[in-house]
């Protein structure tokens, strides 16, 4: 028989299985973050060329640990957590299979330590594509298989338990709109792991010997299926966060639900065929494939994003408005919890999300203009800002709202949570504008030595380069401060956070559930009788959403000049005549 | 840390929205899209790509 807790402070119901999957998830996330965060020191500190800090070997071996580390355990962990809350928590649903859910999780922990053991011995300092011929050590794909299996097995238990809640009744119609946010990216992920066994079974099969050649090419296309989905997968995940947190905030609703679902739909539909820009300047592909899966299936995914980049702040205006902040155009904004971090950090990640890498994304994706910066700094500009600041500030500020809801405990040094989105953000802004400007002047991404010593033709990047890469390693420093301020945050508050419970105790911050005392509402009869939370249900907030509506039209006129400049740009490099 | 519960009338959820209220129609749609438009497609090229003699 399942077991339930309400939270008195905001009114969630956890089930006691699910509860203690979410915690431990959560928390290998936030260690598989401190070892990305500290890789990601040396990477900076090597790519600012005045001060070159590692030598090549080392700088290849942190490189592809920081990327593997961030981009897929960290992200993916925390996911599974997010993956579970939306179902069981927010349908009031007992957890489909926790024992299910266990074995995954402890796959997806093997899977990521064998991966991170194959890259520390030093053979296998492949970068997160490992891209064939490059051949790293067979525990390296074997750890990412096992991780995947694991993060399947997770998606599975989320789907089977929207099939409990159904079954149980524990929502009519349909799901909330967050729980469908999260069954996006559940779905895109389903699709990203399958493509990941698709590629790397047999890329495991050739580093042991059992296959002879693996064509290089397929393996970039079914490889970048793996790559680039599993980002979409966060892109999903944030965006359901934003609704989330803006309807606990300010319990607002969205805009208009059939605009946000529809939304969500053209995630499921068009989303993973972005992926095809990582291909754009590879020679075996054709124009028409190139051009259906970025110029039109792509634009119809960036529509999607827009939709919530109007929706999720408009949200949050007219439920300020609601509450009589309604002087001029700003005043929702001017007056919202600056210095609640889980605000701060939400609103950073959708800002710099946006404008930075919303915009920069579609440049990307435009098969012309992508030859100015495929493969150059360019890229990890972007998807720093889509991913690291996008994804990981709103994971941030999730945790902040998670802390005193989930595991019970009070913010350790509230002060510094409250200042960390804003070191965070600025740092990781810095950063990625001046690296966008080094990539524009052609900086290599993944590449050791700006200054090419020994190399047989030699190349001179401009002054200018190194003063922006140098500007850049700075802000790379600003935001790896803001990452150590929100672990010593989270695990001082997990450690040392005063108890909202009186059970909340070392372990309890682990994984180990409350006292049994704690659990004392039985699923169905009372639950339905509870009263739902904005979140949990299905409503449109209205359209009174004027200020959100000069943001947006400031978001496209600074696309706009942008996407001209770099086609002006485009027009200088080969000059004709 | 929430704001005062309040209980609003229940929206009309349009038939569209419930034709998907399917997940796993959900799951099938967004896993053959990219299936088919992006791994097939792609493979399929680098298949046919003539081998150099």
């Amino acid at each position: 028989m399942a077991k339930f807790r309400v939270c008195p402070d905001s009114g969630f119901y956890f089930d006691k299985s699910a509860e203690s999957l979410m915690k431990v998830n959560a928390v290998a996330g936030a260690v598989f973050l401190l070892i990305a965060g500290i890789l990601a020191l040396g990477v900076i500190l090597t790519r600012w060329q005045e001060v070159h800090l590692l030598p090549a070997d080392l700088f290849y071996q942190v490189l592809t640990a920081h990327g593997i580390n961030a981009l897929i355990f960290w992200v993916i962990f925390f996911e599974i957590a997010i993956l579970y809350f939306a179902s069981s928590t927010l349908l009031r649903s007992r957890l489909a299979a926790p024992g299910w859910a266990w074995a995954g999780f402890a796959l997806m922990i093997i899977g990521a330590v064998m991966n991170n053991v194959a890259v520390l011995q030093g053979n296998s300092s492949v970068m997160m594509t490992s891209y064939v011929p490059m051949q790293a050590a067979p525990h390296f794909y074997l750890g990412l298989i096992l991780f995947a299996v694991g993060a399947l097995i997770g998606c599975f238990v989320f789907l089977g338990t929207l099939v409990i809640a159904k079954d149980d009744q524990t929502y009519q119609g349909s799901v909330p709109l967050v729980t469908f946010g999260a069954l996006t990216a559940c779905i895109i992920a389903i699709f990203t792991i399958a493509s990941g066994a698709i590629i790397l079974f047999p890329t495991f099969l050739w580093s042991i010997g059992y296959i002879n050649h693996i064509d290089a090419e397929m393996y970039r296309i079914i490889w970048w299926a793996l790559g680039h989905s599993s980002q979409q997968i966060n892109v999903a995940a944030h965006v359901s966060v934003w609704y989330l947190i803006i309807g606990i905030l300010f319990n607002a609703r969205p805009m208009s639900e059939k605009v946000s679902r529809f939304a969500f739909l053209l995630y499921i539909f068009f989303l993973q065929l972005a992926s095809a820009h990582h291909i754009l300047v590879d020679p075996g592909v054709s124009t028409e494939w190139k051009i259906f899966n970025t110029s039109y299936a792509m634009y119809l995914a960036v529509l999607a994003s827009m939709i919530h980049g109007l929706t999720v702040p408009g949200a949050m205006e007219v439920a300020q408005r609601g509450k009589g902040y309604t002087k001029g155009l700003f005043e929702w904004l001017r007056k919202a919890p600056w210095g609640n971090p889980v605000f701060s950090g939400f609103f950073f990640a959708l800002v710099i999300f946006g404008f930075i890498g919303g915009i920069t994304g579609v440049v990307m994706g435009t098969e012309q203009i992508n030859l100015i910066i495929h493969n150059t700094i360019y890229v990890p500009a972007h998807f720093h800002a889509t991913v690291a600041v996008g994804t990981t500030l709103t994971f941030m500020a999730l945790t902040y709202l998670l802390i005193p809801v989930l595991f019970r405990r009070a913010l350790f040094l509230p002060w510094v949570a409250k200042m960390q989105p804003y070191v965070f953000a600025g740092g990781m802004t810095i950063m990625i504008l001046f690296l966008l400007g080094a990539g524009t002047l052609g900086v290599s991404r993944r590449h050791w030595d700006m200054d090419f010593t020994g190399a047989a033709l030699s190349f001179e990047y401009p002054g200018t380069a190194y003063m922006m890469m140098a500007v850049g390693g700075i802000g790379g420093v600003l935001g790896v401060l803001g990452g150590a301020m929100y672990l010593v945050v989270t695990v001082g508050s997990l450690l040392f956070g005063k108890k909202l419970e009186p059970s909340a105790g070392l372990f309890q911050s682990f994984g180990v559930p409350l006292a049994a005392s704690a659990y004392n509402i039985d699923q169905p009869d009372q639950l339905q009788m509870a009263p739902k939370l904005a979140v949990e249900e299905h409503g449109s907030g209205g359209f009174e959403a004027p200020g959100t509506f000069v943001l947006a039209l400031a978001l496209l006129v600074c696309f706009v000049v942008y996407y001209a400049i770099n086609w002006d740009y485009l027009a200088s490099v080969w000059p004709m005549g | 840390m929430t704001e005062e519960i309040h209980i609003p009338k229940p929206e009309r959820i349009p038939f569209f929205q419930r034709m998907l209220d399917n997940p796993f129609l959900l799951l099938f749609i967004g896993v053959a899209m990219p299936t088919v438009f992006y791994v097939l497609w792609g493979v399929m090229e680098v298949a046919t790509i003539p081998i150099a003699k």
